[in-house]
């Protein structure tokens, strides 16, 4: 049974071939937003090019790096050369590039981003000097865009499945220890330790118990999950065995959010594939230890990411939380001791037990060891999915790693719809639970949206209690119907109808919701509305006071025009407005009929991008025009 | 190959009559054909031995799941934050205008419905729209034609 020692010789002799390999090697990054960005097409077209110049070469398809603003990516290895990156690499790109590398050998005009491994070759740069990548700690996003997420071997020779042997070779409370040693805390937001959690769980003694690995990953802008998934499935789940074997556990479950088809593919393969070489069922790895896993797929309900909603749904009711005590880890799972963790919490799990506490505890600072991945999304240069120590300042992730954003900054928003939206003067701000917290925001599961001064604060805020007020389950009222109060009041401020007294109002309500709702939904709902009445008041009384909406978002308090100067009359504003505000004969500079404009910003977005337009449509404040 | 798709008498025989099947067993009768018809919430009540009611309470707590037959086409808009500062609103409403339907409708010829849906997770390429399996990225006003374009 326990032939995994031969098997992991053979992953390594695999994975060494492919550093060096007879056949060049094309990696093609081909996870969810990879392929968004088209790698399917970009995969198309070097199977194209290749057939045409009779080339040979093994392609491999990997997850993705996170550097999504260079999607798709592609990397080559050659005999004669290690493996080197290509971003941006869309259908004409992938053409041109296998010509030149694996044709001609030529690399001068191909722009790599920089090679991977320990060899340097024709002095282009490690891809992790690259701005993006340098600042970062890798150790969940180890694998990520490197390994082939469907290839068991892959995982096996990068280290996959010691930290399992690690562990089964401990008591289960002495893997408990060590978690609790490295100071873990909970990745989906929350930040409870880790291992206390565990040890809630190990004390309930024998009898049956649950593992639910949470992946129902609701922020809206925030897939830390999803990469992590899609990329290195193996890694949560060796957490799951881990966790399982630390608490006690036999049945596991991992909720995921069906919204992630691809991610949920990745798991049943990489279930079967542990099935096939004993990591799954009775006597794992001859330890004694039996454990199965079964995926369930959410169907869509943002309150299920809270614990006690998540397991009513996996129960098969609606996804209502209920009080806590008693917790999960006493009651869970139809009534038995049950530990929830989230995807990242789980895939840290096997590089502790690997490499050891002490280690993990070298990254980041005093009580928030380790690192942290965030989705760093918005009006941001370099958007995609970074991991970073924690303690690193928020300056640090906008405008090193992030590479600043186009126009002047504005805000940060972290924790998603339970949030807060943070404000250029505290930018220097250290990420951790506690000082998010003192500023009014939450660390929350890692979504990073960045805003410049196109966005304004109170359609952010008015967006994300609009979300909470349709995803409240309604089962406690505060929740249910302060939220849907807190929206008709905002919807108002964005219209210029609010009264003098609204903010006030608003900001007692929101104190209301935060104060008295049942479970973590309602009572971060108020977050994003508290934060931005704090640091953008100014904002909220411009649109109130003033009906002025300074970045000219707030559809009711502003106007569009047509710069007669800058017209080329060609049209295009012409043939997709809805209400036929605008008109003009071809080559004349055209009239906008503001009584029937409806404001839908399709002209101003036609202008703007075809290349045939003048961008002669601009946004004016309606209150501008009548001073 | 794709494997042949059950029968909705078939998927209710896969599934033990215990309260927890009740999520799984929507999701595969809703495959089946799209959508979850007044037929089908009878016949998992019965299989479950639960009431109709208590189906229908379980599927309309989620969004997943819809009532009314959809398009042969689907089009999803992503809302999510990042596609929601990046313009994600435009893109639905234009799609409200060209297809004079709401979300959650279907237009009259069966061709597109249309669907908000909170994320993606492609928050990196935003504004995103999905149509059935596809995934469009940094969409706009002008791209959005030459996509629907492609859809009959």
């Amino acid at each position: 049974m326990n032939d995994l020692k031969v098997i992991k010789e053979k992953s390594l002799k695999e994975w060494q071939l492919l550093r060096h390999p007879d056949e060049p090697v094309i990696y093609i990054g081909m996870a969810s937003c990879g392929i968004a960005a088209g790698a399917v097409k970009t995969k198309r077209v070097i199977q194209e090019t290749l057939e045409k110049y009779k080339l040979k070469a093994n392609i491999v398809e990997v997850g993705c790096i996170g550097t999504c603003y260079l999607e798709p990516i592609v990397d080559i290895s050659l005999k004669d050369h290690p493996r080197i990156s290509f971003g941006n690499v869309d259908e004409k790109r992938a053409d041109y590039i296998i010509k030149k590398v694996l044709l001609e050998k030529d690399l001068t005009k191909t722009r790599p981003l920089g090679h991977l491994g320990p060899e340097s070759y024709d002095g282009i740069p490690s891809l992790f000097e690259q701005p993006m990548l340098k600042p970062q700690v890798r150790i969940v996003t180890k694998n990520c865009g490197l390994i082939d997420p469907s290839n068991f071997m892959h995982y096996l020779a990068n280290d996959g499945y010691t930290g399992l042997s690690t562990a089964l070779k401990k008591e289960p409370v002495e893997v408990i220890e060590e978690i609790e040693a490295a100071g873990l805390r909970g990745r989906g937001g929350a930040g409870f330790p880790t291992g206390k959690k565990w040890r809630a769980c190990y004390d309930m003694g024998s009898g049956p118990k649950y593992l639910i690995c949470n992946a129902d990953e609701g922020d809206p802008g925030a897939f830390m999950n999803r990469l992590l998934i899609e990329s290195d499935p193996h890694a949560v789940l060796e957490g799951m065995l881990i966790a399982a074997y630390a608490i006690g556990a036999s049945q596991g479950f991992i909720y995921i959010r069906a919204e992630y088809p691809l991610a949920i593919l990745r798991l049943s393969k990489a279930l079967k594939q542990m099935e096939e070489y004993g990591l799954l069922g009775e006597n794992i790895l001859d330890s004694g230890f039996s454990f199965s896993i079964r995926i369930k797929k959410g169907a869509g309900a943002f309150v299920c990411g809270e614990e006690t909603s998540l397991i009513s749904s996996l129960e098969g009711k609606r996804g209502m939380p209920r009080t806590r005590p008693p917790y999960p880890t006493e009651s869970g799972y139809h009534g038995k001791p049950t530990v929830i963790n989230n995807v990242e919490t789980l895939g840290t799990v096997p590089h502790i037990l690997r490499n050891g506490a002490a280690w993990y505890r070298q990254f980041g600072v005093a009580g928030n060891y380790g690192t942290k991945t965030f989705s760093l999304v918005g009006k941001i240069r370099r958007s995609g999915l970074i991991e970073i120590p924690l303690g690193t300042s928020l300056r640090q992730i906008i405008f090193d790693i992030g590479g600043g954003t186009q126009k002047e900054f504005k805000a940060v928003q972290t924790g998603g719809p339970s949030g807060g939206c943070i404000p250029a003067e505290l930018l220097n701000t250290r990420v951790t639970y506690e000082t998010l917290a003192e500023i009014g925001s939450i660390m929350g599961s890692g979504g990073l949206i960045v805003m410049d001064t196109d966005t304004c604060i109170v359609d952010v805020a008015r967006y994300f209690l609009d979300f909470i007020q349709k995803e409240s389950c309604g089962k406690c009222t505060p929740c249910r119907v302060g939220t849907r109060h807190m929206v008709e009041m905002l919807e108002k401020i964005c219209s210029g109808e609010a009264d003098p007294g609204i903010l006030d109002k608003l900001e007692s309500m929101a104190g209301l919701v935060k104060s008295t709702s049942l479970c973590g939904l309602g009572q971060t709902a108020p977050n994003p509305v508290l934060t931005t009445l704090r640091y953008f008041r100014t904002e909220y009384v411009e649109h109130v006071n003033n009906y002025y909406c300074p970045a000219l978002v707030c559809r009711d308090l502003i106007e569009f025009t047509v710069i007669k100067e800058k017209c080329t009359g060609c049209q295009r504003c012409v043939s997709v407005c809805p209400t036929g505000a605008i008109t003009g004969p071809r080559s004349e500079p055209h009239n906008l009929d503001t009584s029937k404009c409806i404001k839908c910003r399709a002209c101003y977005e036609v202008c703007r991008f075809d290349a045939i337009a003048g961008n002669a449509i601009i946004i004016t404040s309606k209150k501008n025009d009548e001073n | 190959m794709k494997p042949k798709k059950l029968s909705f008498l078939e998927i209710l025989d896969s599934y033990s009559a215990e309260e927890s099947s009740l999520i799984p067993l929507l999701q595969d009768a809703q495959d089946e054909d799209g959508y979850i018809s007044p037929e089908k919430v009878e016949g998992i009540a019965q299989h479950l031995k639960i009431t109709e009611s208590q189906v229908y309470g379980v599927a309309s707590f989620y969004s997943q799941f819809r009532f009314t037959p959809p398009g042969r086409h689907s089009i999803s808009v992503c809302l999510g934050t990042a596609c929601h500062v990046s313009g994600g609103e435009t893109l639905l409403n234009t799609f409200e205008r060209d297809l004079e339907i709401s979300p959650g409708e279907c237009t009259p010829d069966g061709r597109f419905d249309l669907n908000r849906v909170a994320c993606l997770g492609c928050c990196a390429l935003a504004p995103v729209v999905k149509i059935d399996d596809d995934i469009y990225s940094k969409v706009n006003v002008i791209k959005l034609n030459d996509i629907i374009g492609l859809y009959e």
